[in-house]
């Protein structure tokens, strides 16, 4: 026990170390730092509200998910009593266009790495491309089913 | 005493019946209402423009199907096969000659009776009450129980990641990933916005007829009810719901 000076000092400069850039933030006042997110222009609302958006996106996804694929039921009336079709690609992603910018920062930020994009599209971007659109899908002017051929 | 034990029974019956209407309600997964989807495929229409694979192009571009050089990893949703392999219980010599040998177009069946839905632990796989056998593709463990259940061969599992072999993709439809089964989803997409499946509008000689076998005044129900059809391998009890005219 003849060290014990020694061990605690140890101990307290390495806490002091690891513990660093926190007290350095708080010594300067400042927030901690948020992502910088790039918001789609000319837009001022989501699907929902913002708030709710923010804190349960992944849920609104994945009840999206289920009743596409499960109920086939392909939109949804959000608050205001608008009609959007559920889609990531088409309906997200339309304004949302710059993943990257977006939706990666966050992920990032938070340290969640959703599947989404195994499978689902990110659309080009470019101008005049819309591919989200189904005008312009490689099977645009498709004839109706109700023709009775 | 009597008296109880007969109310007791009565709503022990009662409480059966209704589980079991409860059961038959919920259990079915809800396609487009009241319709009971089919295709039905002349083989000798199809085979009129020789090497003809509108279809086959159309299903791919819609659905990004990949196309992978490796026949072990190979994905398919629709492809051609020659009749006596698509329909190997007929025997030897008594196959009519226009149809031996020739090019038959297949994919999944869409069954009435799915053993690929009975097996599949994660409920991924399922069978909507339009008839539509799909995929749910979020739930898929990979674990190709499916595969070997279809007797058609109709399942392929993604062995690597399929996107580096599509030429072009369709944003609209998502890719698959390395690690889960795919097949023909009969255009439930198109479906759901009132459009015929992709390789019924991209065949060039209507080759391929899809309706609703429901409605008696559709094209698949008079087909049907005018000419002689064949399922694929009917001995089985999966009842096909693609019919061949011969």
């Amino acid at each position: 026990m003849r060290d014990r000076l020694l061990i605690l000092a140890g101990l307290g400069g390495f806490l002091a170390l690891v513990t660093w850039p926190a007290w350095r933030g708080v010594a300067a006042g400042s927030p901690a730092p948020a992502p910088a997110l790039a918001r789609p222009p000319g837009q001022t609302r989501c699907v929902e509200a913002t708030d709710y958006m923010r804190a349960s996106h992944m849920q609104l996804l994945s009840t999206w998910r289920d009743r596409v694929v499960r109920d086939n039921v392909r939109t949804y009336t959000n608050a205001d009593g608008q009609v959007v079709t559920m889609s990531l690609t088409l309906t997200c992603l339309k304004c949302h266009d710059d993943r990257g910018k977006f939706c990666d920062r966050c992920h990032d930020y938070a340290g969640v790495k959703p599947a989404c994009w195994d499978c689902h599209v990110v659309p080009e971007r470019g101008p005049g491309a819309d591919p989200g659109s189904p005008l312009s899908s490689p099977l645009a002017g498709a004839r109706p089913l109700e023709e009775g051929r | 005493m009597s008296a109880s034990r007969r109310r007791f029974i009565r709503m022990a019956g009662a409480a059966a019946a209704g589980a079991v209407a409860g059961g038959a309600l919920g259990c079915a997964a809800r396609g487009t209402p009241g319709r009971r989807w089919a295709m039905v495929i002349d083989p000798l229409k199809c085979a009129r423009l020789d090497g003809c694979r509108a279809c086959i192009d159309a299903c791919h571009r819609a659905h990004n199907v990949p196309a992978i050089p490796d026949r072990r990893h190979e994905v398919k949703w629709i492809w051609k096969e020659p009749f006596e392999r698509a329909f190997a219980v007929q025997e030897p010599g008594t196959t009519a000659a226009a149809l031996r040998g020739l090019d038959v177009l297949v994919f999944c069946n869409h069954c009435d009776n799915p053993p690929c839905v009975r097996v599949c632990p994660a409920d991924a796989t399922f069978k909507k009450d339009d008839g539509v056998v799909t995929i749910d593709e979020h739930r898929c463990i990979g674990c190709r129980y499916c595969v070997a259940a279809c007797p058609y061969g109709s399942r392929s599992f993604n062995w690597t990641d399929p996107r580096p072999y599509l030429a072009s993709v369709n944003p609209a439809f998502p890719t698959r990933t390395r690690g889960v089964v795919e097949k023909c989803n009969l255009c439930e997409e198109r479906l759901a916005r009132g459009q015929a499946p992709a390789c019924v509008d991209g065949c060039p000689e209507q080759a391929l007829v899809f309706g609703d076998l429901r409605d008696p005044g559709s094209v698949v129900r008079r087909l049907l009810d005018a000419r002689y059809a064949i399922r694929r391998r009917p001995e089985l009890g999966t009842r096909p719901q693609v019919f061949y005219l011969v």
